[in-house]
């Protein structure tokens, strides 16, 4: 007699599902456990030790490739959250308006495009007008990126939104502004914070544009990063790494927890 | 409903403006530019001769030779060629290893449903050039894998498997970097797929086999194919992967771009080069409106991409 | 005996000595949705208007133009064509936040994000009321509705009859002219609804505001109702009291719409003193009073309640018939009973007290149908 399975169940899933796993974090762990190496070889392991992370602290270089990175994602990440808000605002409350569709693809632009390409447009660009604003310039390009990153999560929540709530608003005499002040933003507010955070971690992580468009003394941390792997692998840029990695693990978890409670706030 | 017409009209350009303007100035007329620049001749020391020269697409099939004359040369096709194979091998394998796990994953309990989801998108999220910076460390010389064959003595001091710089490590490393972009829609896709049809099937005599061919990859279809565009645009114009994991000499169109504008200064051709990348990219995304369109007549499916 | 339709109409009005204002005037209003060919009619020339203090409903199957109208009232949606005016004052232009009107919504439309009393406080806020004052009426409005207890709830902690609740205390406290409620008691279960109509009626008398109330159930409308409008497909098909609607639908589709009816075409022989002789298709002839403007000839429509037919054991009077089949429902037994007409004659009967049934399938019977129990119908 054959052995019963439930339908559509498909025997080895399970574990090819672990296995998958095991493939997307074993790299990372590695990584952060060679970050623990004392010796100066990467593959060599030396003993426990966290002289790299001291190591990595006390460089000037990354100190000043952090606080930029920090810098530009904070300073890109509030105009890009601020200029989506408006757009996603039009786009879910405006009504139907000609040019609708153009400008959806005009904002979803840079999702799109491949990155090198960007990079390489925004480079001649730059370089053409000789607009040289320091960090300036690679705060423009992150707000670029990451409208779309900003628009999306806000979009979503805007439709997701009950409109009769705004007619309530109208309905107990709301201006518009009160309508906006007291229902559409506090409602609004978890969309607004996820987009913020989405497009910190992505500012906080792009290395190819900026690798192009920032000047000398303009380096974010990737970038520095990049430069460290190139002249040559060492547990200090494990370190470095780690910390990186953690700081996203840190923010796309708190993303997390923040859409996921909105379905509890709307119910 | 009162108040003049011109109010929301003004509201509407007054929200969009700063969104548009920010895109167009940066992004369009930048590309619009870089699509100019491909048609310029090249300044030796950087940046442009502001003349019309096709010099730039020339330069893909053709050298110039100590008489001028244009002889055939296939290094940068062979780019072309190496770049889209391995954007398509790279895609192929995420389809096949992301489509049993997003399956499972539908069936799973709603709430581990969510917990996976939130693990495979944790790496999505974290930087990709550490990520492949990782892969360095595993498949390098005296790396990760090297170690076991190294202590059983199958390994002497001076060898190598050879597995990084090589086509190969490029493709570990866009799998790795991508795959969750290919997972995501195709879970979409099989979560909101009505299991009782499965059932339904089981019920009309299918195998489990048949089941999946007939009713399940059809369903799911939506999912594969934005899944499948998704994973396939950035493999294309990759630059980390075949940078860190290539070692810089086996070059795909996004490496290639690079080092057109950081190292050999010709940027005409670079632009041309990024040109040809975009291209690609605007022949995939017409193709999949298309089938969204399709698609769209059926159902509603394809919208979360 | 012609004059007996109006008559009962006057007896059933309450009071007509006292003229009452009117409260909403609405004057061929008609509302399309989309431009050209392709635009859609939603309301067809509608005018009617509602009294001062009064219970009225608009009822009518979904897509019947009723929720429009409503939404018209609150100013969410403008008027293509007509006037609509709020005590004498044309409203027509007045965006939702200047009316003087409030809606409980359908599904609640509470403020997720604030608490029970926030979201009572809301609209005497936005005018502007002084503090003390604000929180003077939350604190009666919750009393009201019996939500003292919940003030400091989210809306998501609330059960359904809760919400409901706290949306009536909501829309009531800004004290409006006229309160619009749009199929409040649909997301209820059914004693839950049964509760909440005599409820609401009893708020509605308590606080003297007009309440214009939307539904699909006919019921709903009967049991709380000063007077119903009847509508279908963008239009007004009749408006009257609950007992006119019922008793004297202006046409079929009001008929059948309300209740169960028996519709049997038929010719007008000959008319002596308002009293009309008809006989049907089939040959079965019946007396009744005739319908104003009804002549020989003319080709009308009986109509007859199932509960006004009483069924006998087989004898000379009456319509002799057979019943076809019996649905059993408890507390009546609906028996189809084959007359000889296209269609069987749907008759409501009671149980016997011991609770058997006294017919059964295949049994003759004697239907014995009162002149005053049946109706003509023009349309």
């Amino acid at each position: 007699m054959p052995e019963f399975r439930n339908v559509g169940e498909v025997r080895g899933l399970r574990s090819t599902a672990y296995g998958f796993m095991a493939f997307l974090y074993l790299p990372i762990i590695i990584l952060i456990l060679y970050s623990f190496n004392s010796g100066s070889l990467v593959m060599v392991w030396s003993g426990f030790g966290l002289n790299w992370y001291a190591k990595a602290f006390g460089n000037a270089d990354i100190q000043r490739a952090a606080l930029n990175s920090l810098i530009v994602a904070t300073v890109a990440t509030a105009l890009a959250t601020v200029i989506a808000t408006l757009a996603a605002l039009v786009m879910t409350r405006g009504g139907p308006f000609r040019g609708r569709g153009a400008s959806l693809t005009m904002i979803s632009l840079p999702l799109m495009v491949p990155e090198i390409v960007t990079a390489v447009a925004m480079l001649i660009v730059f370089a053409g007008t000789g607009l040289s604003l320091g960090l300036g310039n690679v705060i423009i390009a992150h707000v670029t990126f990451c409208i779309p990153f900003a628009f999306m999560p806000i979009r979503a929540r805007l439709e997701g939104m009950d409109t009769t709530l705004e007619q309530a608003s109208a309905d107990l005499y709301g201006s518009d502004w009160a309508t906006f002040r007291y229902v559409t933003l506090p409602i609004l507010m978890p969309g607004i914070l996820a987009g913020a955070m989405l497009s910190f971690v992505i500012s906080l992580d792009d290395f190819i544009i900026t690798m192009m468009v920032a000047g000398a003394g303009s380096t974010t941390l990737p970038v520095y990063i990049y430069s460290m792997i190139r002249q040559g692998v060492t547990p200090e840029v494990n370190a470095v790494s780690s910390l990186l990695l953690l700081a996203s693990v840190l923010l796309v978890t708190l993303y997390w927890l923040v859409t996921r409670n909105r379905a509890a706030a709307t119910a | 409903m009162i108040a003049s017409a011109r109010t929301p009209a003004l509201r509407r350009l007054l929200g969009l403006l700063p969104a548009l303007v920010v895109i167009g100035l940066f992004m369009l007329v930048p590309v619009a530019i870089m699509a100019l620049y491909s048609f310029l001749e090249a300044n030796p020391f950087g940046g442009v001769v502001w003349r019309f020269s096709p010099e730039a697409y020339v330069q893909f099939l053709f050298e110039r030779d100590l008489a001028d004359n244009l002889v055939f040369q296939s290094g940068y096709l062979i780019i072309i060629l190496r770049s889209l194979g391995l954007a398509v091998l790279a895609t192929i394998l995420c389809l096949i290893v992301g489509f049993p796990i997003a399956y499972f994953i539908a069936r799973q309990p709603a709430r581990l449903r969510n917990i996976w989801i939130y693990l495979i998108t944790i790496p999505f999220w974290t930087n990709q050039l550490v990520r492949t910076f990782a892969w360095i460390i595993i498949l390098g010389r005296n790396g990760t894998i090297e170690l076991p064959f190294r202590w059983l003595g199958l390994l002497g001091a001076d060898d190598t498997l050879g597995l990084m710089y090589s086509d190969f490590a490029i493709v570990i490393g866009l799998i790795y970097a991508f795959i969750p972009i290919m997972v995501l829609p195709i879970y979409a896709s099989l979560e909101k797929l009505d299991f009782r049809l499965v059932e339904a099937s089981a019920d009309l005599y299918s195998s489990t086999f048949e089941t999946f061919r007939r009713v399940i990859i059809p369903l799911a279809k939506p999912g594969i194919v934005a899944g499948s565009i998704l994973v396939f645009i950035p493999c294309l114009g990759a630059f980390i992967q075949p940078d860190l994991l290539g070692g810089g000499k086996k070059l795909m169109l996004g490496s290639l771009v690079q080092f057109q504008f950081a190292t050999a200064r010709n940027w005409p051709f670079g632009a041309a080069v990024a040109m040809i990348l975009l291209t690609f990219v605007v022949l995939c995304l017409l193709w999949y409106a298309q089938a969204a369109r399709r698609a769209g007549a059926q159902s509603g499916a394809l919208a979360h991409a | 005996m012609l004059h007996r339709q109006r008559d009962f109409a006057e007896a059933m009005s309450p009071d007509p000595t006292m003229e009452r204002k009117t409260a909403i005037d609405v004057a061929g209003v008609v509302k399309r949705f989309g431009h050209g060919p392709a635009a859609v009619v939603a309301l067809k020339d509608v005018s009617l208007a509602i009294r001062d203090n009064e219970f009225f409903t608009l009822l009518g199957p979904s897509g019947c133009g009723k929720t429009t109208l409503l939404r018209i009232l609150a100013g969410f949606e403008a008027v293509s064509e007509g006037a609509v005016s709020l005590y004498g004052e044309n409203i027509a232009g007045l965006p939702a936040n200047r009316r003087s009107v409030n809606t409980v919504f359908q599904h609640y439309a509470l403020f997720p994000h604030m608490t029970v009393a926030e979201n009572v406080a809301y609209g005497p806020q936005r005018l502007g009321r002084p503090v003390k004052e604000i929180a003077e009426t939350v604190a009666r409005m919750l009393q009201l509705v019996k939500m003292e207890k919940f003030a400091e709830r989210r809306p998501a902690q609330l059960s359904g009859g809760q919400q409901q609740r706290v949306a009536l205390a909501r829309a009531l406290a800004p004290h409006p002219k006229v309160l619009l409620l749009d199929e409040p008691l649909s997301a209820l279960d059914l004693k839950l609804r049964q509760a909440m109509r005599a409820e609401l009626k009893q708020l509605q008398r308590a606080t003297g505001i007009t309440f214009v109330f939307v539904t699909h159930d006919q019921e709903e409308a009967l049991s709380m109702s000063d007077r119903i409008a009847v509508m279908s497909e963008g239009e007004v098909q009749q408006i009257g009291t609950p007992t006119e609607i019922y008793e004297y639908p202006a046409n079929r589709f009001v008929a059948s719409f309300i209740g169960d009816a028996n519709f049997i075409v038929a010719q007008i022989d000959g008319i002596t003193g308002g009293m009309a002789k008809c006989r049907s298709v089939r040959g079965l002839s019946f007396t009744l009073a005739a319908a104003p403007g009804g002549k020989p000839g003319d080709k009308v429509t009986l109509f007859l309640r199932p509960e006004k037919v009483r069924i006998e054991a087989p004898g000379d009077a009456g319509l002799a018939g057979m019943i076809q089949t019996m649905e059993y429902l408890g507390q009546s037994i609906f028996y189809q009973v084959d007359i000889g007409e296209d269609s069987p004659l749907i008759v409501a009967g009671r149980n016997r007290d011991d609770g058997g049934t006294p017919y059964k399938t295949g049994d003759r019977v004697s239907l014995v149908i009162g002149a005053d129990a049946l109706r003509m119908l023009v349309a």
